[in-house]
């Protein structure tokens, strides 16, 4: 039996996306430039597209950008905002739990001359509003701060730093990453002040290499690649079809079944969480104090810290019964180094290498979360037996 | 490769190789087997190719359009040869026509390269007769060639050619083969001032040559002058067959690689413990395998799960310990794999003292568990020695890309650098209830691995 416990890494493509993408590369194969009735009938799936993550989104189909991903949108949007708009300003605010999309973007830029200020976070992974309030300026051009931690699932407060931003530095622009947080929240970028807001497919149960990213009426971006001109000449190439409609389709089906889905989430999480502390010596990250105060995180993502046992052992162990899980982020786990949002939250030095992330989707079952408890019971006390001495 | 050269004149190569021509009448035992590596070298190789053999030589010859590079390539990487020569193949025709065609070889190698500030023979006589030589007197009586230039060279500094321009170069001709009218030492004549007399821009110096061209009069000429050189060795094949035993580090790739130029044919053990090793790890250690059986050729990669030995020692013997009674049981399954193959050795990537498992102490109590001779042919090497090998040989990017191959746990933080083998034996026997069908155990998850 499979128990897929990383759907903060990836998905399962749902079949319907698979089953439409297929119908379009071998049969809607045009080109949307073309002048021809192929290229009217592919238009008219990215045209399609767009209106779908307006319609989710409350916003114009003009506001919709596609991409290759989330990566290419947090690049777009935070190097197309700091070009636009490095005349009036070299000063950017970000957090220090950022995706390295974000991060390593906010190093270029450094590169560049720009000055980037890291806002800090609480042992919950929730920003320091106080903090960001007084860093915040006439010079500030741009804010980029998360929705959801891809690691430990805590949520920012986007729409009470959207009034910071409002207050103190109206003429910066606003930037999301939302990735982790579009399909698992509501979130409205017009009505919460968001400029722009970066999405990516894979994390949504559509295919891999797409990406959207929204850009508010008025916003200026300068372009990081040249050629063709399509999609206002912002995000020039052929646009990727089978993949834009794949992904509308997959964000469509997400929010159809989306209040009763996030309950079920909300009540897996709070199972999974409740038995892991039973289990002993097992610390829940990114939740304030109260356990049971889970509702202002993300309702997908369990962050476990196991004392005494590291991570990589454990997750091998669980993948012997078929569970997979990651280690801190996994896209972090290339590099030997402890994870960014790990020590940001303070974490004690013993538990950095002793966590896990397990994250939901809407396929996941009660009996799965059963299981999985059941196979950490079973395991834990045999792994503390083998520590380095 | 020293200059630029014409790679597109050439459809034949000549393979030199060094120590298997002295080995008297098991010579073309190690002859066909170079000749079968380096048809199996030449397979992943664009093109077709004949690999054939004439006393005391190799050839591979085009038969078809191939890719130079890729060829040369693919023969760097065929322990047993020494060098590799881009040769021009000619019919045995008149001197004459062997003089044209030689100075045609070197414009067509070396194009434009090879001017200088010299002059050539009509040139400089011209000079000299500008200069008062007058062949009619006799004390300029001297022949209107190459040798009578010398001795005016010495004389008018203004037609000497520059030695500090020209290319140094010699002739190199062997007439093996004697229905060929000029001999050995007359082609040299012959040659060198052909080419003399064509290229301006070269002096002959038999002594320090920058260039060597080599002429050989066998059933047909060949003329070359490029000698690429090969990875050196013996034809894998020739030397036995022995078993690695292979991590994901940087030194016991290096090791294969060293005993596999040697002409021995390896197989490889890794040691996996899930799940306290990652599937990325056997991945890396499978790719660092793929690399150098470019060079040893197929490996067989027996993969044994090893976690159930390593927990039982974690669990009954002293920890510092740990190491050393995992390596002696590592050697022992390791013997036991090689004597179902056929292998005469064991061949580990230990450098003395490079870490505590690998004092001389250390050695001689994992050493005693095996009766195979362990080759060790890094034992005297620096780290940074074997680092330079791994970087040679492509292995050290992946060897240190971070999937470890022993989880921490088992490593001790201060292990025993000077193990005594009667305190580690009976330790060991700590074991004794258990280890055998351990042992057991693990040898049924020995899967192989084709490494091809």
């Amino acid at each position: 039996m499979e128990i897929y416990l990383d759907n903060s890494a990836t998905t399962r493509v749902y079949p319907e996306v698979a089953q439409l993408m297929t119908k379009i590369m071998c049969e809607d194969y045009g080109n949307p430039s073309s002048m021809h009735h192929k290229g009217v009938e592919a238009e008219k799936y990215v045209r399609q597209a767009k209106e779908i993550f307006a319609g989710i989104l409350k916003c114009d189909a003009k506001n919709i950008y596609f991409t290759s991903g989330g990566t290419e949108s947090d690049n777009l949007a935070i190097i197309g905002a700091a070009q636009s708009l490095k005349r009036r300003g070299t000063h950017i605010i970000t957090t220090k739990i950022e995706h390295p999309a974000v991060l390593n973007t906010m190093k270029y830029l450094e590169g560049q001359g720009f000055m980037v200020i890291y806002i800090s976070v609480d042992k919950a992974g929730v920003i320091d509003l106080e903090e960001l309030e007084k860093e915040l300026s006439e010079e500030t051009i741009l804010v980029s701060i998360m929705h959801t931690n891809n690691e430990i699932g805590s949520v920012q407060p986007l729409t009470k730093v959207s009034e910071l931003i409002k207050k103190k530095s109206p003429n910066a622009l606003f930037h999301v990453d939302a990735v982790q947080g579009f399909g698992k929240a509501r979130i409205l970028p017009k009505k919460t002040g968001i400029d722009l807001m970066s999405i990516s497919s894979h994390k949504i149960h559509g295919p891999k290499g797409m990406g959207v990213l929204y850009v508010g009426d008025n916003v200026r971006l300068i372009p990081i690649s040249y050629g063709g001109g399509q999609q206002g000449g912002l995000r020039n190439g052929t646009e990727n079809v089978p993949g834009i409609a794949g992904m509308a389709l997959a964000a469509k089906m997400l929010y159809e079944n989306f209040d009763a889905d996030i309950e079920k989430l909300y009540a897996l999480k709070k199972q999974l969480i409740k038995g892991a502390l039973e289990l002993g010596d097992v610390y829940v990250n990114g939740v304030s104090e109260n356990p049971d105060d889970i509702g202002s995180t993300a309702p997908h993502i369990v962050s476990l810290s196991f004392q005494g046992i590291r991570a990589e052992v454990l997750l091998h162990t669980l993948e012997e019964s078929g569970i997979y899980v990651s280690a801190g982020s996994a896209c972090s786990t290339h590099k030997p180094e402890p994870s960014a949002t790990l020590k940001a939250i303070g974490l004690d030095k013993s538990l950095l290498d002793c966590t896990l992330r397990f994250s939901m989707s809407n396929m996941t079952t009660k009996e799965d979360i059963d299981r999985v408890l059941e196979v950490l019971n079973k395991t834990l006390p045999m792994l503390r037996r083998y520590v380095r001495k | 490769m020293s200059r630029n050269i014409n790679k597109e004149i050439f459809n034949d190569f000549l393979i030199k190789y060094a120590e298997i021509g002295i080995k008297g009448k098991n010579r073309y035992i190690f002859e066909d087997a170079l000749i079968a590596r380096i048809k199996h070298a030449l397979e992943g190789v664009e093109g077709s190719f004949k690999v054939y053999k004439t006393p005391g030589r190799i050839f591979v010859s085009a038969e078809s359009d191939f890719d130079f590079d890729e060829t040369v390539d693919a023969l760097q990487h065929v322990f047993g040869i020494v060098g590799i020569c881009p040769i021009v193949k000619l019919e045995k025709d008149t001197p004459e026509s062997l003089m044209k065609s030689l100075v045609t070889y070197m414009k067509d190698m070396y194009g434009d390269t090879l001017t200088g500030k010299g002059k050539t023979g009509e040139q400089a006589v011209a000079i000299m007769k500008e200069n008062g030589f007058d062949a009619s007197k006799p004390e300029d009586a001297v022949r209107e060639d190459v040798l009578g230039k010398l001795k005016w060279q010495s004389l008018l500094p203004s037609i000497k050619r520059d030695a500090a321009d020209c290319i140094r170069f010699k002739i190199f001709a062997r007439r093996e083969s004697k229905n060929f009218p000029l001999d050995s030492m007359e082609l040299n004549l012959d040659c060198g001032e052909a080419v003399l007399d064509a290229f301006p821009g070269l002096k002959v110096d038999v002594h320090t040559p920058e260039m060597i061209v080599y002429v050989e009069i066998r059933d047909y000429i060949y003329l070359y002058s490029e000698i690429i050189p090969g990875p050196g060795g013996m034809p894998v094949g020739t030397g036995g067959h022995a078993m690695l035993l292979l991590s994901g580090g940087i030194d016991s790739p290096v090791a294969g690689y060293m005993i596999s130029k040697r002409g021995v044919t390896i197989d490889a053990v890794y040691f996996h413990a899930p799940p306290y090793t990652s599937e990325r790890a056997l991945q890396k250690v499978v790719d660092l395998a793929k690399i150098i059986s470019r060079y040893t050729g197929p490996i067989n990669m027996h993969v044994i799960n090893f976690t159930d030995i390593q927990l039982a020692i974690y669990e009954k013997c002293p920890h510092d310990e740990l190491t050393i009674i995992m390596r002696r049981y590592m050697m022992r399954i390791a013997e036991k794999l090689a004597g179902d193959c056929g292998a005469l050795a064991l061949v580990t990537g230990e450098s003395v003292g490079q870490v505590a498992s690998q004092t001389l102490a250390s050695l001689v109590c994992t050493n005693e568990v095996c009766s195979l001779p362990v080759l060790r042919p890094l034992i005297a090497f620096d780290k940074q020695d074997i680092v330079e090998v791994s970087e040679k040989i492509g292995t050290y990017e992946t060897s240190i890309l971070p999937y470890e191959d022993c989880c921490t746990i088992f490593v001790a933080k201060h292990p025993v650098t000077k193990p005594s083998r009667a305190v580690i034996e009976r330790h060991e026997h700590n074991l004794d209830d258990v280890i055998e069908d351990l042992m057991e155990e693990a040898f049924k998850t020995d899967r192989i691995i084709e490494i091809r």
